[in-house]
């Protein structure tokens, strides 16, 4: 055994986790921290604008790798300010290290300078959180934590360490093994369920797969295929869960919800057995819960117990890693046709093809990453902010592989787009990221910009500028009779801006300029940003208005598609 | 004393409640993440009561809960959720043995107060603190035995009333701690609810 300090100790328990990124920003009382960690070479710290970009970029950095991600704040303010990047990462299931230092232990309880009780506010966004009061406890805590955020339903969790702490020495041992009493998920599901659910799906004319980000998490997309495959099961996705079944493969539906393809919505609507894997029966995926299909039957797939029959009774419960149960579910379901019920929404995507655009001098959004999606072949990452443009991402262009959408589903995190593309980029450095960009989300973290000059990431930024909080808009046109308040902003140069930063950037203002831009973007080896001067009034349909049910979908009115 | 026989669902002041059983890791913060899950998850609490267990490092929670407010599964499976949490056992349908104990301050004086004596010895409380105008009694029972004997104190005037709510106990061999191994056919029941069965613990597995 060897004496180390606090601050030693947790770098090096980072480092046997294989941790190789940290994004962070210091303050007072994690300066031993900083202090240690030039002693830790393998140990990248990538030193961000503001904490709440740090806990974007580590979750960034796990979507895009399945990895988990580490983001450091100080004390207090810089605390708080992470406090919008792990909920973020809590509602979409993200495996995240959140470390925080706080005031020394004689002073905690005091309201002393920049004290938060950080611990007492994460407690209900992270999936646990320890506030570790002595040197020796740290090894602990930190395997306990890689354990807890990357098992099971992944999440983040959150390590408060005090300032005396970090600089206490104590004798370091590396815990061989962790012993969690309340904690040990299961994995494998249960051999009856799944029995029962084969049978289901056998009897089933009408059924069809609800895919889910469980299934990216969990790396089962194989696994998904080979399941609907065999028995011919339509699949469509939840807007999180796109990328874990190939849009091109002919059983490949589309996403439901809010803004899904209106045939998804209807086939979900009119199936008579539903197998949602490693989804969560959202609202924004479902609709009004009580207008959902009545008398479906419904397997759930799910990691977390929790989530099975919170939202729908069940009809076959299965508690497992989606990784695990769907193999040994394909190989007891019959292999099948369904020509029939499949006939019927191939008929249903006919009459509502719902991605088409249409023909128009105007520079739409939907245009835009249409082209984005031709000239990049399909193969780049998208990371998306809230908006408008987030449901044109996920609609107009074409995901082959997970992980290839990354954007926050469950919060709605504007804002999100810049960090979340940052991270993605450095945990997958050679895949070309695109960050899809609302004109408001991208200002409410585009200090960041200078991340991507330190640290010469070739991010290309796509600013889809329509003048507008374009999504609040298009709520307040439909159910607020027009009546637009606080949604028209004032915007800087986007151009001049980069510029700023020393990025390079373009305008583009008729339909004409897109794919050149685009081109220009790509054969380019830095970071690039491109301000799409879009259509102002353009909205996202097809659409399942707030309250309403799927079978309830509005798809694009004619006076609309007349403009 | 007569041992009344519960159910740990039963009808109070007609809505049904549901006596929820968790033995939870002696840890600090654990009684905050308890009872913060069931504020952020609308479960009304009805009671609460904490005590360390048979084991060392472990902590017994008995809450009762509003079971309009909470469908006893989802708190359960809620509950299971938090890492500290080693066994949640929902006592609604099971044979339990619940008492609540009291300390009621009331006003006397030397005229009434063989009044109240004889009002405690009906209900088999203790007469733990005399003054000249006040005593403390002491009552052990189920609620419905509290209740009564507050009624009865009511007229006299109630200085000062505690309640430790709800502890609860499931008769016979049968116990809610963490080593006995999960009665297969409760096995049964959680596996097919969803609940978690694989692993040493809580459950015995399938
Ligand atoms: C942090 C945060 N604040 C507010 C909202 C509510 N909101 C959802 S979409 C939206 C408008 C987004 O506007 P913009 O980024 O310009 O994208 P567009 O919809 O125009 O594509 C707002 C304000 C949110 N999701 N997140």
């Amino acid at each position: 055994m060897v004496r180390m300090t606090g601050s030693q100790i947790l770098l090096e328990c980072l480092r046997r986790e294989g941790i190789d990124t940290i994004f962070g920003y210091p303050g007072g009382v994690v300066l031993p921290l900083y202090d240690t960690l030039p002693e830790f070479p393998e140990l990248r710290h990538i030193l961000v604008r503001h904490e709440q970009g740090a806990a974007h970029m580590a979750d960034g950095y796990a979507r895009a790798s399945g990895r988990i991600g580490v983001c450091l704040g100080t004390s207090g303010p810089g605390a708080t300010n992470l406090v919008t990047g792990i909920c973020t990462a809590w509602m979409d299931s993200t495996p995240m290290l959140v470390l925080t230092g706080n005031v020394s232990r004689t002073l905690l309880g005091k309201d002393g300078f920049q004290e938060a009780d950080i611990t007492g506010i994460t407690h209900s966004i992270t999936k646990h959180n320890y506030l570790v009061m002595k040197a020796e406890d740290i090894a602990l805590a930190v395997r306990e934590a890689v354990h807890i955020a990357t098992t099971g339903r992944p999440g983040p969790v959150h390590i408060d360490i005090p300032k005396d702490v970090f600089q206490e020495s104590a004798e370091f041992e590396w815990p061989e093994q962790i012993n969690l009493r309340g904690y040990k998920p299961n994995t494998e599901g249960h051999p009856g369920m799944i029995r029962r659910a084969a049978e289901l799906i056998d009897q089933a004319k009408k059924p069809i797969i609800i895919s889910g980000h469980g299934v990216i998490w969990g790396d089962a997309h194989n696994e998904l295929v080979e399941l609907a495959e065999k028995a011919q099961i339509p699949v469509i996705t939840t807007f999180l869960g796109i990328g874990g079944f190939p849009e091109s493969h002919t059983l490949s539906y589309g996403w439901l919800g809010m803004h899904g393809m209106f045939y998804a919505n209807r086939a979900a609507d009119n199936a008579d057995l539903v197998i949602g894997v490693g989804m969560r029966f959202d609202d924004r995926a479902m609709g009004r819960f009580s207008g959902f299909n009545p008398g479906v039957k419904i397997i759930h797939i799910d990691i977390d117990p929790a989530e099975i029959g919170k939202n729908f009774p069940t009809t076959v419960p299965i508690v497992g890693d989606a990784k695990n149960v769907l193999p040994r579910l394909a190989a007891q379901v019959h292999p099948q046709s369904r020509t029939e019920w499949i006939k019927w929404i191939d008929n249903e995507r006919e009459l509502h093809p719902s991605l088409h655009i249409r023909e128009t001098r105007r520079l739409l959004p939907q245009y835009v990453m249409r082209s984005i999606y031709e000239e990049t072949e399909g193969n780049a990452t998208i990371v998306t902010g809230v908006g408008q443009h987030q449901m044109f991402a996920g609609q107009h262009y074409f995901y082959e592989r997970p992980r290839q959408l990354i954007s926050s589903g469950g919060l709605g995190t504007m804002g999100f787009e810049l960090p979340g593309a940052i991270g993605a980029q450095v945990a997958t450095p050679d895949a070309e990221v695109w960050a899809i960009c609302g004109d408001g989300s991208f200002q409410m973290t585009l200090h960041e910009l200078a991340v991507l000059v330190d640290e010469r990431l070739p991010v290309k930024m796509a600013i889809f500028n329509n003048g507008y909080l374009g999504m609040v808009r298009q709520w307040q046109e439909l159910f607020y009779d027009r009546n637009f308040v606080s949604v028209a902003v004032t915007q800087p140069d986007f151009v001049k801006l980069a510029d700023a930063y020393g990025i390079r950037a373009l305008r583009v203002n008729t339909k004409a300029e897109v794919h050149d831009a685009i081109r220009i973007a790509r054969e380019y080896d830095g970071p690039i940003l491109i301000d799409f001067q879009v259509d102002q009034e353009e909205n996202v349909w097809p659409m399942v208005p707030a309250g309403a049910s799927l079978s309830e979908t509005i798809e694009a009115p004619e006076a609309e598609l007349a403009r | 004393m007569s041992t009344t026989t519960t159910s740990g669902s039963r009808s109070r002041q007609n809505h049904t409640v549901h006596t929820v059983v968790a033995i939870v890791e002696d840890k600090p913060g654990v009684l905050m993440r308890v009872s913060s899950l069931f504020r952020r998850r609308g479960f009304n609490i009805e009671s609460l009561t904490v005590g360390p267990t048979e084991e060392r490092g472990l902590s017994r929670m008995t809450i009762v809960v509003d079971g309009e407010s909470a469908p006893v599964e989802q708190v359960e499976k809620q509950l299971y959720k938090l890492i500290d949490v080693v066994k949640v056992s929902d006592l609604s349908q099971e044979d339990v043995v619940a008492r609540e104990l009291a300390l009621i301050k009331v006003r006397c004086n030397n005229v009434n107060r063989h009044e109240l004596l004889d009002i405690a010895n009906v209900f088999r409380a203790d007469i733990v603190d005399m003054a000249t105008n006040s005593i403390i009694l002491q009552v052990v029972g189920d609620e419905d035995k509290v209740d009564g004997l507050i009624k009865m104190c009511e007229p006299y005037g109630i200085r000062e009333l505690s309640r430790t709510g709800r502890m609860a106990m499931v008769r016979g061999a049968k116990s809610t701690n963490v080593h006995d191994k999960e009665p297969e056919q409760i096995a049964k029941i959680h596996a097919s609810q969803g609940r978690r069965v694989a692993g040493e613990l809580p459950f015995s597995s399938d």
